[in-house]
């Protein structure tokens, strides 16, 4: 309870459209919390509600057990950081950091600011107007202007999305440290996986307005609770199969594409009979014969269609006998040789590692990204 | 500068401000005095302007007018100054062409040739018009005088015969129409000109097209909204103008503008001046939609 | 040499729009051979050194000034209001008002100063100084409305976003971050009232009665032989507003330095 964000039950629509629908969501305090999804399905709205930019049109959001679901923004102990940054481009950078203060009545506030500004590194700025500084140092500095005010919650929208590569992932670094230093609640939005898992302790999966699966970073990742999240955080082989509720001791028996299959029941999610059968790429190995193939392990055989290397891994493609082409990652760790387009394969997975999601009627294999986003 | 702004807002429609919750009475109270004074002093008078047209034409400023719905005065005064209706409007377009042609250069010129110099360029189209447009009109009845150099020179060229003049003929005067709604053209095209894109023009050379063909492919149709709001800005004044006939022309070049004048303020016949009035409007806004529902940018009004 | 015609052009345009102010700033210093003669005869700082020569051009200079602050202050204020309610609020009647501010736009000036007679005629109102002013906010609200709204249209609503969430009220949000950055389109709207109000004359000429602005005695004087010092005016004019706009360059360049 303590200083806990929480939201419950929490739409909004705009006209027709619902943008946020019916979304129950706890943030614990200090925790560093990132919404992940893909744009334009709710995550800048929901922040929006928590800072109270924008009113729910169904219920509530509470902050240490009180409810702030209608308060005006000034009213509540929220700070911002905008996806562009919005700063005052006629006011100082002293001025935009010392803004929130000001309003609060802080007669003096030329400490603080210093210290603030020293905290992201912009000492010698305070003079400048925004639009003299880099896109970084702006991010800053918008960093600086709501930390300054020791919100309970810090929400960020795609704080880094507009910058570099290289300086995002300095800046990923340097929010860390700098969410350590003060302990105050993040909350981070972003689209991208990356940096949502390198960031966050807890992540939240979001699509089409709702949470599709909330926990760690590895926790998500090892064990997706839907297809969407599967192919969202990385990529996933998804073969459809059926046989979720066949169960034989601690295992469950699936048939997928005209071959047995088993998986630890711990890793099923299916509450029905269809299912997905669930592998991640780097999680299969490729061998030359079913010889090959370590104890334990379950395999299929197809044909290499496409190699590409890219450094740490070669990507192939392997083209299964019912023409679905699954994923494989395999790292280039020095052993075992490349293997050529038209190559013969056996593709082997230990069971652990798999995993059991509800299928839809219909639903077909799905072994791609479902999107591209990493930049 | 406003007029800038004009041009700016005819480029894309307009983003729909947020509906904003609660206080729906604030923006009527944000509006209600200027709109009111608009509806006061712009939008009633044109009621009283139908109505005055309509009263009976025997009637007089001091025996006072009876309304007899009197709507022969409209046959009547276009029938006594048709010649006037349309030498305004054959005097307006030819100025609005030649603006057109002068204008779009300097615009262009302005937009993507004067680097450093853009902001001093555009304070420079305007700089002329910070002096009364009466006194600027009578500086041009200096330079076309009969005796004066320019006249001089041109005889000399033979462009002009040996008694041939400038001043008092309708060159002169849809010389100065051109000269006083000139930056009325130049500065819409100017504000839709700078928002084109220079690599689309290197695109476009890229794909084969030439200079003369980029400019009626590419630059032309893009710079359309400034067209557009160029010539009805040059166009509308140009039409009601009466200064330029009075001071550079003689009554053989009188427009419609010097003959509603004079019948509200010399004449006082009231009706028909006010159905002269009235037909000069609805002939521009009939122009003007017409105009606007052709070049395809409805989004203007 | 295609590069340049295009500048050249252009250049050329420019100087045939400023030929009438060069002669305008010549005259300032003639010395006319008659009343009726507009040529250059004999050069003179007379009329620089006695401005208000003639009296009563004076008096209507004077009274163009009052008239023209009067009605760019109304203007100002009542354009700025709605330039807030439409770029900021939806209601019903947009569209209506969209539509109320172009059409003084759109409507040729006799047509707007003939109408307003008929108006004040019909209602019995003498005309003269309040007639000239209610007629001059008229046409300049338009003007204002449009350039506030436009500068509006561009600021950057998580500007005002971000200051509420810095805690600032509503009111504090509008006077510390909405005016300042709107104030350079007020500013710019006002300037544009002024120089419309202080140089019409086609509704003025409808409306003024017996009152002389500077434009009408300009356009009596025409009638009988301008006095050499219209033109001092005319240059000063011109000198005043470039002198104007050089400093708003000058104190836009120190703020972004
Ligand atoms: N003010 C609004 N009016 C109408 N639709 C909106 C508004 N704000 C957001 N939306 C819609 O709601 C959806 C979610 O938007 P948003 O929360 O900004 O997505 P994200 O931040 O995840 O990219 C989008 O489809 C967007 O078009
Ligand atoms: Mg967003």
């Amino acid at each position: 309870m303590s200083g806990d964000l929480r939201l419950t039950n929490v739409t909004k629509s705009f006209g027709p459209f619902t943008a946020v629908d019916d979304l129950t969501l706890t943030v614990p305090q200090g925790a560093f919390f990132a919404l992940l999804g893909a744009s334009g399905c709710g995550k800048t709205t929901t922040l929006r509600m928590v800072a109270g930019l924008e009113e729910p049109s169904a219920g509530q959001v509470t902050l240490g057990g009180t409810d702030i679901t209608r308060l005006r923004p000034y009213q509540r102990p929220v700070n911002t950081v905008f996806q562009s940054y919005a700063l005052f481009p006629h006011l100082s950078i002293t001025e935009n950091v010392a803004f929130g203060l000001r309003r609060k009545g802080v007669k003096n506030v030329a400490p603080q600011v210093e210290q603030m500004l020293s905290l992201v590194q912009l000492d010698d700025f305070g003079g400048r107007r925004p639009h003299q500084l880099s896109g970084g140092q702006q991010q800053r500095v918008a960093l600086a202007r709501a930390l300054i005010n020791h919100p309970q919650v810090l929400l960020l929208d795609e704080p880094l999305g507009a910058l570099d590569l290289k300086l995002r992932r300095q800046m990923q670094i340097e929010l860390k440290r700098i969410q350590t230093e003060v302990g105050i609640t993040f909350v981070h939005v972003t689209h991208d996986q990356e940096e949502a898992m390198t960031m966050a302790d807890t992540v939240a999966v979001m699509n089409d307005g709702r949470i599709e699966q909330l926990g760690a970073p590895a926790e998500i990742y090892e064990f997706p609770a839907t297809p969407f999240v599967a192919n969202f955080l990385g990529q996933s082989n998804l073969l459809a199969g059926t046989g979720g509720l066949a169960r034989s001791g601690d295992d469950l028996s699936i048939t997928a594409h005209g071959s047995r299959f088993t998986v630890p029941a711990a890793r099923s999610r299916a509450t029905g009979d269809k299912i997905y059968l669930g592998v991640r790429p780097e999680k299969l190995h490729l061998v030359t014969s079913e010889a090959d193939v370590p104890s334990g392990f379950q395999h299929l055989t197809g044909t290499v269609t496409d190699s590409s290397y890219v450094g740490v891994s070669t990507q192939y493609l392997v083209r299964t006998a019912w023409d679905t082409e699954l994923s494989v990652f395999a790292p280039n760790s020095g052993l075992g040789g490349s293997l050529p387009p038209g190559a013969e394969v056996t593709v082997a997975w230990n069971p652990a590692h798999a995993f059991l999601l509800d299928r839809l009627d219909g639903a077909g294999d799905a072994t791609h990204a479902l999107v591209e986003e990493r930049a | 500068m406003s007029v800038a702004a004009i041009g700016a807002g005819t480029g894309s429609k307009q983003n729909e401000p947020p509906q904003k919750t609660g206080r729906a009475w604030l923006p009527y109270l944000l509006l209600l005095p200027a709109g009111l004074w608009l509806l006061l002093f712009f939008a009633l008078p044109l009621v009283q302007l139908g109505a005055t047209s309509l009263y009976d034409p025997t009637g007089s400023l001091s025996t006072g007018y009876a309304m007899t719905w009197s709507f022969g005065n409209y046959p009547e005064a276009l029938d006594a100054y048709k010649w006037h209706f349309l030498r305004s409007l054959g005097y307006a377009a030819v100025a609005t062409a030649i603006c057109l042609l002068l204008g779009y250069p300097l615009a262009y010129a302005i937009a993507h040739r004067a680097g450093r110099w853009k902001n001093v360029l555009l304070v420079g189209v305007i700089a002329p018009f910070f002096t009364s447009f009466l006194i600027r009109t009578l500086a041009w009845k200096t330079i076309l005088s009969d005796n004066g150099p320019l006249v001089e020179a041109l005889r000399t060229l033979h462009l002009l015969g040996a008694d041939g003049r400038l001043l008092a003929t309708p060159t002169a005067v849809i010389m100065g129409l051109v000269y006083n709604f000139l930056p009325f053209m130049v500065l819409p095209l100017y504000a839709s000109l700078e928002r084109l894109d220079q690599r689309l023009l290197e695109a476009a050379g890229d794909l084969y097209a030439g200079p003369v063909s980029t400019f009626w492919k590419v630059t032309l149709p893009l710079s359309m909204p400034g067209v557009v709001a160029g010539t009805l800005l040059t166009f509308i004044p140009a039409t009601g103008d009466y200064i330029n006939a009075e001071l550079l022309g003689t009554p053989r070049e009188y427009m419609i503008g010097n003959v509603i004048d004079s019948a509200f303020l010399v004449r006082l016949d009231y009706p028909q001046a006010a159905a002269l009035s009235f037909l000069l409007m609805a002939v521009v806004l009939l122009v003007v939609f017409v105009y606007v529902r052709r070049s395809g940018t409805e989004e203007i009004l | 040499m295609r590069r340049h015609w295009v500048l050249v052009t252009g250049l050329l345009v420019l100087l045939y729009l400023f030929l009438p102010i060069f002669v305008v700033a010549a005259l300032s210093f003639n010395e006319p051979s008659s009343r009726l003669s507009y040529d250059f005869h004999r050069f003179t700082l007379d009329n620089w050194a006695n401005p208000c020569g003639p009296g009563d051009m004076c008096d209507a200079v004077g009274r163009s000034i009052e008239i023209a602050l009067l009605a760019t202050l109304i203007a100002t204020v009542l354009g700025t209001l709605m330039a807030f309610a439409l770029a900021r609020h939806r209601f019903r009647g947009r569209d209506a008002t969209n539509l109320l501010i172009f059409m003084p736009m759109a409507t040729p000036e006799v047509v707007m100063g003939s109408s307003l007679l008929a108006l004040f005629v019909a209602g019995g109102v003498s005309l003269g100084f309040w007639t000239v002013v209610v007629a001059h906010v008229m046409f300049c609200v338009s003007f204002v409305v449009v350039t506030v709204k436009a500068r509006l249209a561009g600021l950057d609503p998580r500007l005002e976003e971000a200051a509420m969430d810095l805690y600032a009220g509503e009111w504090q949000t509008f006077y510390r971050i909405t005016l300042p950055l709107v104030a350079p389109g007020i500013v710019a709207a006002a300037l544009l009232s002024f120089s419309l109000s202080f140089d019409d004359f086609i509704i003025t000429n409808f409306n003024s009665g017996t009152t002389v602005t500077f434009p009408m005695y300009v356009w009596g004087a025409a009638q009988r032989g301008i006095p050499p010092q219209v033109n001092v005016i005319g240059t000063a004019m011109f000198l005043i507003a470039v002198l104007i706009v050089v400093a708003g360059e000058i104190i836009n360049r120190r703020r972004a330095a």
